[in-house]
């Protein structure tokens, strides 16, 4: 419906984004430490970091929810100083948590949500677009979590958005329930919707996201596809064991020496992590290592890299740590 | 696929239509709107019904004369014959409104023993004076005729209804705007709501509305429970009801919204909304008088919200009044609502 030119335009582009709380007390907390992003129109972006990491805030900020302390922040090449109304009118917003009137129906609430835009999708649509038809006269407070969820992102598509943002969607959903969510962020998305996603499981933003970019202290510390940042890591298998209690550790030096051994990484508990591009090639060497110092393999496994191995290995530290 | 608005989906209707809905289906607060006064009005009701004059009750020490009870008796006082211990106490508990003391040798007269700071107390020293002295053959110079009147509106419950609506009024605005504000706030329901094209005022109206709506069943029910339960008649024109209910509502309606302006947990809201509500139910005449308060407070009670509404309610429904003859509590109440909405719109905290 919009010109060419306009569709040309990135869905969503922040420059210099900065959020600074509480700065008049004294004690300011730097939640956005000068962020840029630019995405495109149809991609599905995620915003991978651990709790505090600053996702929420950035995309209260996006969502025109938060004001920003320093930066621009544009969708759909409009601003929400200029252009508030147009462009609440053409985004979907599930926030992190909302608790949606429990004592109205399924209906109920989308018709409220409904109300607010000039063009909307009709109810039936909307339940068959989330799977909610049989709950359409259910009140809110006796549905499951990953029903309300599914809710919630009903009221995000009333206005049939062009950028969908969800804060955190699948959080404390069972693993049916996440699925359920997933095809249908994936549905969105393939009807041409741009989707804007936080999320601190990697396996879900390795499922859903074309990009993603990884956030710790305010900041993106790297961007790109799953696939690239996770080929970043310069291998695609990971090599995790524990020698028997007793035996002495292995120093980082001797692992790194050993064949298509990239990375080595060695936690306190005595976990060794091995970044690893040929296993076939790296285990026996490993195993001989071991046994020429006649230390037991207390445990080994391997599997392939994550987005988890790519956060640990910028930041040293995982993503549920906080 | 796409519909457009109509005015069915309006977002002041549907955003109405939530909280009336949210009223309707939630048991507790329809007892709070509607079962709490009428419980309220028929216990006090009933506590202070009139029942015409108590009679008066003389406590007699052992000693006083026969010819004294006697006459005492016969002008209708009823008489106890006490010992010294429990004269006491019945004088003390308010079971007898005076004891009679034998004269003292040689003095010859005989002793009232009263406190004279209480009005039945008084009374009685009065009553059993007037039938002593006309028994020892005292003469009334003056003639006098008395001319009773029942006046319907000058009954203990005729005064607290009105004290009921107003209070009740007061409570329906506090907690169903300021709570419910918090609680939406507290839900992140405002944030959400705010991320949707939701016009601000479009909510702040549909609190109004949904208000208008229960007003009038709150006051129908009230008041109509007092015609049959208590005969209280409405003396004043309904329009003048309506002006003083809606203009009281709209007064607490802003002090709500003040309230509730920052407050991020609904135990915060629930604290500051007890702590501006207390002192009117006490000060501003919802159960008793707020004349017996001294005369230092009358300019600071009189200024009061509540005050006005409880002063306005009863001219209306009591004396009849006009709104001529309540326009100055009727400003009262429209400065607090617009200075509070105001100032408690600009604090008001969506996130």
């Amino acid at each position: 419906m919009q010109a060419e030119a306009a569709q040309s335009e990135p869905a969503v582009s922040c420059r210099g984004l900065r959020k600074i709380y509480d700065a008049r007390r004294g004690s300011a907390v730097v939640a956005v430490d000068g962020l840029d992003l630019e995405i495109r129109r149809g991609e599905c972006f995620g915003l991978l970091g651990p709790n505090g990491a600053g996702k929420t805030t950035t995309v209260e900020i996006l969502e025109g929810i938060l004001e920003p302390s320093a930066g621009a922040v544009e969708l759909l090449g409009m601003s929400w100083a200029r252009d508030d109304v147009r462009l609440r009118e053409r985004i979907g917003v599930a926030l992190q948590e909302t608790r949606l009137p429990e004592r109205l129906t399924v209906t109920e609430v989308l018709n409220l949500f409904r109300s607010f835009y000039r063009r909307s999708r009709p109810v039936a649509a909307l339940l068959a677009d989330v799977e909610l038809g049989e709950k359409s006269g259910a009140w809110v407070g006796k549905l499951s979590g990953g029903q309300r969820q599914r809710l919630a992102i009903a009221c995000a598509l009333v206005g049939q958005p062009d950028i969908l943002f969800l804060d955190e969607p699948t959080t404390g959903l069972d693993p049916q329930s996440r699925r359920q969510l997933w095809e249908l962020v994936l549905r969105f998305r393939g009807g041409g919707g741009t989707v804007v996603l936080t999320t601190h499981y990697m396996e879900e933003a390795e499922r859903l996201c074309d990009r993603v970019a990884i956030i710790d202290h305010g900041r993106i510390i790297k961007e790109g596809s799953p696939a690239e940042l996770i080929r970043g890591l310069g291998a695609a298998h990971v090599i995790e064991f524990k020698l028997e209690d007793g035996a002495a550790a292995l120093a980082e030096r001797e692992l790194l020496a050993l064949p298509a051994v990239t990375g080595a990484r060695l936690s306190e508990d005595g976990m060794c992590a091995l970044t690893v591009s040929e296993p076939a090639r790296a285990l026996p060497a490993l195993i001989g290592l071991c046994s020429g110092r006649g230390a037991a393999l207390g445990r080994l496994e391997t599997r392939h890299a994550t987005l988890e191995d790519v956060f640990v290995t910028l930041t040293g530290r995982h993503l549920r740590d906080g | 696929m796409a519909e457009e608005r109509n005015a069915r989906n309006h977002p002041v209707l549907q955003l109405t239509l939530m909280r009336l809905r949210e009223l309707r289906r939630e048991p507790g607060t329809l007892f709070w709107v509607f079962g709490f006064p009428i419980l309220m009005s028929i216990a006090l009701g009933l506590a202070f019904r009139s029942t015409g004059p108590e009679p008066i009750r003389v406590g007699v020490l052992p000693g006083v004369s026969a010819e004294v009870t006697g006459a005492l008796t016969a002008g209708g006082v009823t008489v106890k014959v006490l010992d010294e211990g429990l004269a006491r106490n019945e004088l003390r508990a308010g079971r007898v409104a005076i004891v009679l003391v034998p004269p003292a040798s040689g003095t010859g007269a005989l002793g009232y023993r009263y406190d004279d700071k209480r009005p039945e107390s008084r009374l009685g020293r009065a009553v059993v004076d007037d039938i002593l002295q006309r028994a020892a053959g005292r003469h009334d110079p003056r003639a006098v005729q008395d001319e009773l009147v029942r006046e319907r509106g000058a009954r203990y419950i005729d005064f607290l209804i009105p004290g009921l609506i107003g209070m009740n009024l007061m409570s329906g605005s506090m907690w169903g705007i300021g709570w419910v504000l918090v609680n939406m706030r507290v839900r992140k329901l405002l944030k959400r709501l705010l991320a949707a094209p939701m016009r601000r005022r479009h909510l702040m109206y549909a609190q109004a509305l949904a208000r208008l709506v229960m007003i009038p069943i709150e006051m129908v029910v009230i008041l109509v429970f007092a015609r049959l339960a208590f005969d209280v008649r409405m003396a004043g024109s309904w329009p003048a009801l309506a002006l003083v209910s809606v203009t009281g509502s709209a007064s607490f309606a802003g002090l709500a919204i003040l309230v509730a302006s920052r407050a991020q947990n609904s135990e915060t809201v629930s604290g500051l909304m007890n702590l501006v509500m207390l002192p009117m139910f006490v000060l501003s005449g919802v159960f008793f008088s707020s004349d017996h308060f001294p005369a230092f407070m009358q300019p600071a009670i009189n200024a009061l919200p509540l005050t006005a509404l409880c002063n306005s309610l009863r001219a209306v429904i009591i004396d009849g009044a006009g709104i001529a003859g309540i326009a100055g509590s009727l400003a009262v109440m429209a400065i607090w609502g617009v200075i509070s909405f105001v100032v408690g719109l600009r604090l008001f905290r969506w996130g």
